[in-house]
């Protein structure tokens, strides 16, 4: 067997645990459910359907009985992480609790039948709701005019330089360039690439700042936007924000604020009063929808006056009609960049960002924000009387916002263990790792944060772990080397999965 | 290689990028600390055959199991060859970064350039 043939075996291999697939459990005429009788006369499919419309044969779709679909999936769900399991402290994902109460929110009859092509007339309720949400985060961001559509962060952020496209050539404009800094997430360059635009980095400074000078440099007619995070990805608060503004509106880009960090900042200060044009929402981290596992996202747009023509299409409005209120589909928008979906957007997840801010309120939210400031410094604080910033020390020392990030390179100098190493530790204590090897401008990082739902017990519990797990490194790094021990899998080689990935399973 | 090692035959870049000068021509590859700190690589972006390469900037991108990192010309040149190998097997980027591991051979623009990099005492002391 030549090498590469042993890799791709090794790669199919360690994806194909014991667990079979639903397909592999598949038995021809197994069921789940047993039609009641027919009561009208049988027609064949033929003559319902022509033929262009039919498959040449049935579908394969698994035959299983109703108890093995319970079980296959009721086993596959405890094989993953959860944060109703344990702490998840996944830096920039804001993996706070989603409030239980939401659930039966979105369980209630006209929300989860609501059917997306329903009469606006008879979905009156659910568009009420739209415009509400619209209007509330309008007002968390500072930005008045707010589309749902975007289905997720990175679909806000292109929406985000389409509109920033739209606006330019609007004014017979060509720009070619979109600034980043260099510890953006790397879903701003993508979506830059995505646009049609180069992507220029610009650098830090030696405060965890965007550097001002490289700034002013890059600053050029040409640029059309500056994406920014407000915290930066380093879970700082970025001072010269109003100096930021004013060089890049001096040179008539738009300035754009990646909404991934807002849990820090709700009801405190608003993008929008910072000098931002476009926001992005990440509904399911500051507003609480169960994420991460690749379920529903949803990433509202709010924008200042200047670029709401541009809005994707329809809006939902509210109309006064000879005393009448009633919610619309706004269609008739001429300058509009489009529809950015299917549909009006993630309703469910409206639904509970909805809940949240109405059980919250202005008050709340503003203390859930400052909490998860102070579950941050207290645990970067607990951090570092166990001793272990000693080996992993804050990146910036200075007041961090809802997350901070720490430096693994002693550890690796001092123990031979690298950050992956720690992470993958961490799993044995029943923790899920931070954000490991992000932002890229620090070396062996580590991107820990808390968010506002967790006890003060829960921080110093992970506390006293890290600083067990560099502890016993000390005596023996192989332990952490070869950790996880305790997960479904153990470690898995990243490397094989991408260099031979076997995308696809034969039925 | 699990070792760190700096050969003192090469010229290195700030970026971690190394330089074999052989006259007018020139092959390139990325040091040691470079695919330390990456982990281990997945792709290698080779660019084609009569790029041209301006010293300083970014001519390619490897892809490691943790981030895609720029890869900087140490030089100027044209690409006169590319190491065609790395697209089955970008791995010898880690196992052998200044032998099989090297990313492209270049016609030099400007030789006296060179004069800019370092020496591998300089560049390993350039790590701490």
């Amino acid at each position: 067997m030549s090498a590469t043939r042993a890799q791709r075996t090794l790669s199919f291999a360690q994806a194909a645990d014991d667990e079979l697939t639903i397909y592999e459990r598949s038995k021809p005429g197994r069921r789940a459910f047993t039609p009641p009788p027919l009561e009208v006369p049988e027609r064949s499919l033929e003559e319902l359907l022509p033929g262009a419309l039919r498959r040449p044969e049935p579908a394969r779709l698994p035959e299983v009985s109703e108890p093995e679909i319970v079980r296959h999936y009721n086993r596959l769900s405890k094989r993953n992480f959860d944060l109703d399991t344990g702490f998840y402290p996944l830096g920039s994902c804001t993996m706070k609790h989603n409030p239980k109460l939401h659930e039966r929110l979105a369980a209630l009859p006209g929300n989860a039948k609501l059917h997306p092509l329903q009469d606006p007339a008879d979905a009156q309720g659910a568009l009420e709701l739209m415009w509400r949400l619209q209007h509330a985060l309008g007002e968390i961001s500072g930005l008045p005019h707010v589309s749902l559509q975007p289905s997720a962060g990175s679909h806000g952020e292109l929406a985000g330089v389409l509109l920033t496209r739209a606006y330019h050539e609007d004014r017979g404009e060509q720009r070619t360039k979109v600034l980043t800094p260099d510890t953006a997430h790397g879903t701003n360059p993508a979506t830059v690439t995505m646009a049609g635009y180069e992507v220029v980095k610009v650098g830090t400074d030696a405060n965890g700042n965007v550097d001002l000078e490289d700034l002013r440099a890059k600053a050029t007619p040409e640029v059309a936007c500056l994406m920014l995070t407000n915290p930066s990805t380093l879970g700082l608060f970025e001072p010269q924000i109003s100096q930021i503004a004013e060089i890049v509106h001096g040179v008539g880009a738009t300035l754009y604020y990646d909404g991934a960090n807002l849990n820090a900042i709700m009801g405190i200060c608003r993008p929008g009063d910072m000098g931002f044009d476009i926001v992005h929402f990440n509904l399911h981290k500051s507003f609480t929808q169960p994420h991460g596992g690749g379920g529903p996202g949803s990433g509202p747009i709010a924008v200042s006056e200047r670029i709401e023509p541009y809005l994707p299409r329809p809006q939902v409005v509210r109309v006064e009609r000879d005393g009448e209120v009633s919610f619309e589909l706004d269609h008739d928008r001429p300058r509009s960049i489009g529809r950015l979906r299917g549909f009006q957007g993630n309703y469910g997840v409206f639904v509970r960002s909805y809940a949240y801010i109405r059980s919250l309120g202005a008050e709340g939210l503003r203390e859930a924000s400052e909490v998860a400031v102070l579950n941050a410094n207290y645990l970067l604080a607990r951090l570092r009387e166990e001793g272990v910033l000693d080996l992993l020390p804050a990146a910036y020392p200075r007041l961090c916002m809802h997350e901070f990030v720490l430096c693994g390179t002693p550890m690796k100098r001092e123990l031979e263990i690298r950050t992956l190493d720690l992470a993958k530790r961490l799993l044995d204590h029943g923790v899920h790792p931070p954000t490991v090897y992000f932002p890229l401008i620090v070396d062996e990082a580590l991107l820990v944060e808390p968010t506002e739902t967790e006890t003060r017990e829960t921080l110093e519990r992970f506390a006293r772990t890290v600083a067990e797990v560099l502890r016993e490194a000390k005596d023996d790094p192989e332990i952490a080397r070869n950790a996880p021990y305790t997960a479904p899998v153990r470690r898995l080689d990243e490397a094989a999965a991408a260099r031979h990935p076997v995308v696809r399973q034969p039925l | 290689m699990a070792q760190a090692s700096y050969p003192a035959d090469l010229s290195y870049h700030a970026e971690h990028d190394w330089a074999r000068i052989e006259g007018e021509e020139a092959t390139f590859g990325i040091t040691w600390y470079a695919q330390d700190s990456l982990g281990e690589i997945v792709f290698f972006d080779a660019p084609k055959v009569g790029t041209r390469l301006t010293k300083d900037e970014s001519y390619s991108e490897v892809e490691s199991v943790k981030a895609v990192s720029d890869v900087v010309a140490p030089l100027s040149g044209e690409v006169i060859a590319v190491n065609e190998a790395l697209a089955s097997s970008p791995e010898a980027i880690n196992e052998d970064p200044y032998g099989e591991g090297w990313l492209v051979r270049v016609r030099l623009s400007d030789p006296s350039e060179a004069e800019s990099l370092m020496d591998a005492a300089a560049y390993e002391a350039s790590l701490t």
